[in-house]
C-alpha cells in the first residue's frame, strides 16, 4: 500500500510529457488574450442577466413587470424617479426607480431589456444548437461515409417518400398516406433479414435496383451548394413571414439556414482525421464505426466548430434582432432588444434612450461573442501553442 | 480549360434546378396562400378568389404550377399578383435605384480596407493594429439598424441635411447642381452603412493575407539582401498578397441583391431589397420567387467567374 506513494514509484507512474492538461495550458493562452477575456467575462454577466430576467419577468406577479402599462408616466429618461402619487401601489416599479427610463406606454425599459436577454441568449444558444447539429451530422456523413454509393432502390424509396410527404402536405391525403406506407413497408423489408436473404435471389431485371448511382460526399456537398445560393437573411425573412410568428420558429429557421459552415469544417476534418494513425490503430483493434466517429474522430474535430459556434451566436443573435426591427418575430407584448429599439424609434429624438439602450446592449453582448471566439480560434490554434 | 467550364456550366444548371424547386416549394407548401391575404377587403368575394386563383393557375397540382411559373420566368412575361405588373420591368427599375448604392458602397470598402488592412499586418502588434482590430469587431458586431439611427441623429441634428429617401421633396426645377448635390447627400449614409460590414471584413481578411505572405521565404531573402524597406512589402509581399482579391470580383456580385433589405427600408430607398420586403409582406410569390431566382443565378456567376479568374491569375493552378 505504502510503495505507492514513495517519490520512485510515483516517478514510474506519471507521465513524462505535459506536466498541464489540455484545459489549463488553453486557458494559460486565452489569459493573455485580454479581449477575449473581456468577451468572456461579458459573456458571463449576459448569461446571468437573462437567467434573473427570465426569474424576475415571468409569472403571473413578476417583481419587474415588463408589461405593466403606466401612461401617465410615459417616456421618462433612464434614472428618474416615478410619481408615486399618480400612481397604484402595485405600478410602482422595482427599486423604486425607472433604471432605464420608460417607453411610450409607460412600461419599464429595464423590465423590458431583461426579458429581451434571455430571448437574445435563447434564440443565440438554440439556433446554433441545430445548425451544429446537422452541420456535425452531415459533415460526419460526408467526410467519414463520404466513398460510398447510394443505391438506386435507396434513392427510389426517398423519392417516394418525399413525395408521398409532399401530397400529404399540399392536401392529396389518401394518396399520400399510401405513397408514405408502401415507402416504410419497401424500407422494413428491405433491412429485415429475411429481405436481405431475398436480394441476392433477384431476377436479372430487379438487379438493376442494386447499382450504385451518386456518391453520398457528391449529393451532401451539392446539396451544401444549393443552399448557399439562397440570399440567406431573404430566405429566412421568407420563411418566418409565411409560418406563424413565433419565437421558436425564429429559431428552427435561424439554424436551419447556417449550417453550411460547421459542414464543411467537419467534412475537412473527417477526412484528414480518417487518414490518421490512430484511427488505422482503433480499427485495426476491432472499434467499431461509431465509436470511432464519436470517441475518437469528433473530439478531434471539435475546435474548428466550437469557435464557428461562438461566432454563429453572435450573427444569430444580431439576425434575431433585425428580424424583430422589421416587425416579425415575437409576438408584440413580449419584449426583445430587437422591437425594443423597433418601438423606440418613432421617439428618436424626444427619448433617445429607447434607441441606445438596446442598440447597445446588442452591440455589447455581440462584440463579447465575436471576440470571446477569435480568442478561442487563436488559443486552440496548435500553431500558436508555445512547445514547453 | 473548355473542359471545365462546360463541367462547371453543367454543374451550375443543374445546381440552379435544385434551387428553383427548393424555392418554390418552400414558399408553396408553407401555410397560408396569397388568395387569403386579404380577407376583408370587400372586393375578396368568393367569386373574385375563384378567378384570381384560375387567372395565376393556382387550382392546378403543384407541379403544373412550378412548370407554368418557370415557362414565364424564362420567357420575361412573370406578372405581379399585387399589381399585375411585369416583374423583370419592376425589377429593372428598382435594381436601377439600387445599382449607385451598391456602387458606391463597394468603392468605400474596397478604398478604405487595403490601406487599413496592410497597414496593421505591416505594423503587426503595435497600437495601430490593435486599434484597428478592435474598430473592425465593433463594426462586424454593431446591428445595422441602430447605426442607421446614430448616423441619423448625427448627420440631421449636426450637419442639418435631411437624409430619408431618394431625393428631398420639392427639388425638382432647381438647378441641377443642387439636385446632384441633394442626391448625394441622400446617398451618403446608405452606401456608408452598407459598406460599414464590408470594411471590418475585407479589412481583416487584407491583413492575413498580408501576413501570410509576409512570412514566406523569399520576402525574408528580399529582407536579408538589403533591400529598401518599402520595396520588400510594397512590391514584394503587396502583390502576392494581392491575388485571392482579384477573384473576390466575382464573389461580390451577389452583394448586388442582399443585405439591403433593413438599411433599404430604414432610408425608404425604393430600391430591391425593399421591394424585395414589400413582396414578403404582400405574399407576392412571382417577385418573391424571381428575385431569389436572380440572386441564386447572381451567386453561381459570381463563384464561376471567380473560379475563372483564379485560373487566370495564378499560374500555379492547372485544371
Amino acid at each position: 500500500m505504502s510503495l505507492e506513494n514513495t517519490p520512485l514509484a510515483s516517478g514510474l507512474e506519471a507521465p513524462p510529457a505535459p506536466k498541464r492538461t489540455r484545459f489549463e495550458e488553453a486557458w494559460r493562452l486565452f489569459r493573455r488574450n485580454r479581449m477575449a477575456l473581456a468577451g468572456l467575462v461579458i459573456f458571463a454577466l449576459f448569461f446571468f442577466a437573462a437567467v434573473a430576467g427570465l426569474a424576475l419577468t415571468s409569472g403571473s406577479r413578476p417583481l419587474l413587470d415588463p408589461s405593466a402599462v403606466r401612461l401617465q408616466e410615459k417616456l421618462r429618461p433612464p434614472l428618474s424617479m416615478p410619481q408615486a402619487a399618480s400612481l397604484q401601489p402595485g405600478e410602482l416599479p422595482a427599486f423604486g426607480i425607472y433604471l432605464f427610463g420608460t417607453d411610450d406606454l409607460g412600461r419599464d425599459v429595464f423590465a423590458r431589456m431583461l426579458q429581451g436577454a434571455w430571448v437574445s441568449l435563447t434564440v443565440g444558444f438554440v439556433a446554433v444548437g441545430i445548425s451544429v447539429a446537422v452541420g456535425i451530422f452531415m459533415g460526419g456523413l460526408a467526410g467519414f461515409y463520404g466513398q460510398r454509393h447510394i443505391r438506386l432502390e435507396q434513392l427510389l424509396v426517398t423519392a417516394v417518400l418525399l413525395t408521398g410527404a409532399g401530397l400529404l402536405a399540399t392536401g392529396f391525403r389518401s394518396r399520400g398516406a399510401l405513397l408514405l406506407v408502401a415507402g416504410h413497408a419497401w424500407l422494413f423489408w428491405s433491412i429485415s433479414p429475411w429481405g436481405l436473404q431475398r436480394w441476392k435471389a433477384l431476377p436479372p431485371g430487379l438487379g438493376l435496383l442494386r447499382k450504385n448511382t451518386l456518391m453520398v460526399d457528391t449529393v451532401i456537398m451539392r446539396f451544401v451548394d444549393i443552399m448557399l445560393c439562397f440570399p440567406s437573411f431573404f430566405l429566412i425573412l421568407t420563411v418566418v413571414a409565411l409560418l406563424p410568428a413565433s419565437i421558436y420558429n425564429i429559431m428552427i429557421v435561424i439554424g436551419l439556414t447556417s449550417w453550411e459552415g460547421t459542414t464543411r469544417f467537419v467534412r475537412a476534418e473527417f477526412l484528414s482525421l480518417r487518414e490518421q494513425d490512430f484511427v488505422a490503430a482503433a480499427r485495426a483493434l476491432g472499434v467499431g464505426n461509431l465509436r470511432i466517429i464519436f470517441r475518437h474522430m469528433v473530439p478531434n474535430a471539435v475546435a474548428p466548430v466550437l469557435v464557428s459556434a461562438t461566432i454563429g451566436i453572435a450573427s444569430a443573435i444580431l439576425t434575431e434582432a433585425g428580424l424583430s426591427f422589421l416587425g416579425f418575430g415575437v409576438p408584440p407584448p413580449h419584449a426583445t432588444w430587437g422591437n425594443i429599439l423597433s418601438d423606440g424609434k418613432r421617439f428618436i429624438f424626444d427619448a433617445p434612450w429607447l434607441t441606445f439602450i438596446p442598440g447597445a446592449a446588442i452591440l455589447i453582448v455581440v462584440l463579447a461573442f465575436n471576440l470571446f471566439g477569435e480568442g478561442l480560434r487563436d488559443t486552440l490554434n496548435p500553431r500558436l501553442r508555445e512547445r514547453n | 480549360m473548355i473542359a471545365f467550364i462546360g463541367r462547371s456550366v453543367i454543374q451550375k444548371i443543374v445546381t440552379l434546378f435544385f434551387v428553383s424547386v427548393v424555392s418554390f416549394a418552400i414558399i408553396h407548401i408553407a401555410p397560408g396562400e396569397p388568395s387569403q391575404v386579404d380577407p376583408l377587403n370587400p372586393k375578396f368575394t368568393p367569386e373574385m378568389v375563384e378567378r384570381f386563383r384560375q387567372a395565376f393557375h393556382l387550382d392546378r397540382p403543384l407541379y403544373v404550377q412550378y412548370g407554368f411559373f418557370y415557362r414565364d420566368l424564362l420567357s420575361g412575361q412573370t406578372l405581379s399578383w399585387k399589381d399585375n405588373q411585369p416583374v423583370l420591368h419592376k425589377i429593372w427599375e428598382r435594381f436601377l435605384n439600387s445599382l449607385p448604392l451598391f456602387i458606391v458602397g463597394t468603392l468605400i470598402t474596397w478604398t478604405i480596407s487595403f490601406p487599413v488592412g496592410i497597414r496593421s499586418a505591416i505594423f503587426r502588434g503595435g497600437a495601430y493594429d490593435r486599434g484597428a482590430t478592435f474598430i473592425s469587431y465593433v463594426l462586424i458586431s454593431i446591428p445595422g439598424f441602430f447605426f442607421a439611427y446614430m448616423l441619423i441623429i448625427f448627420v440631421v441634428s449636426q450637419l442639418h441635411v435631411p437624409v430619408i429617401g431618394m431625393q428631398t421633396f420639392g427639388m425638382t426645377g432647381t438647378a441641377w447642381w443642387f439636385r446632384v448635390n441633394d442626391r448625394l447627400w441622400h446617398m451618403l449614409l446608405p452606401s456608408i452603412l452598407g459598406a460599414t460590414g464590408g470594411i471590418a471584413v475585407l479589412s481583416r481578411y487584407v491583413r492575413s493575407q498580408m501576413l501570410e505572405v509576409e512570412s514566406q521565404d523569399y520576402v525574408r531573402t528580399a529582407r536579408a539582401k538589403g533591400l529598401p524597406w518599402e520595396m520588400v512589402h510594397y512590391k514584394h509581399a503587396l502583390r502576392n498578397a494581392l491575388l485571392p482579391f482579384v477573384t473576390m470580383f466575382g464573389l461580390i456580385l451577389p452583394g448586388l441583391i442582399g443585405g439591403s433589405v433593413i438599411i433599404e427600408s430604414i432610408f425608404s430607398w425604393p430600391g430591391l431589397g425593399r421591394m424585395a420586403y414589400e413582396a414578403i409582406l404582400a405574399r407576392d410569390y412571382p417577385v418573391i420567387l424571381t428575385i431569389n431566382f436572380i440572386a441564386a443565378v447572381l451567386v453561381l456567376i459570381g463563384t464561376f467567374v471567380s473560379d475563372i479568374l483564379y485560373v487566370i491569375v495564378d499560374p500555379r493552378i492547372r485544371l
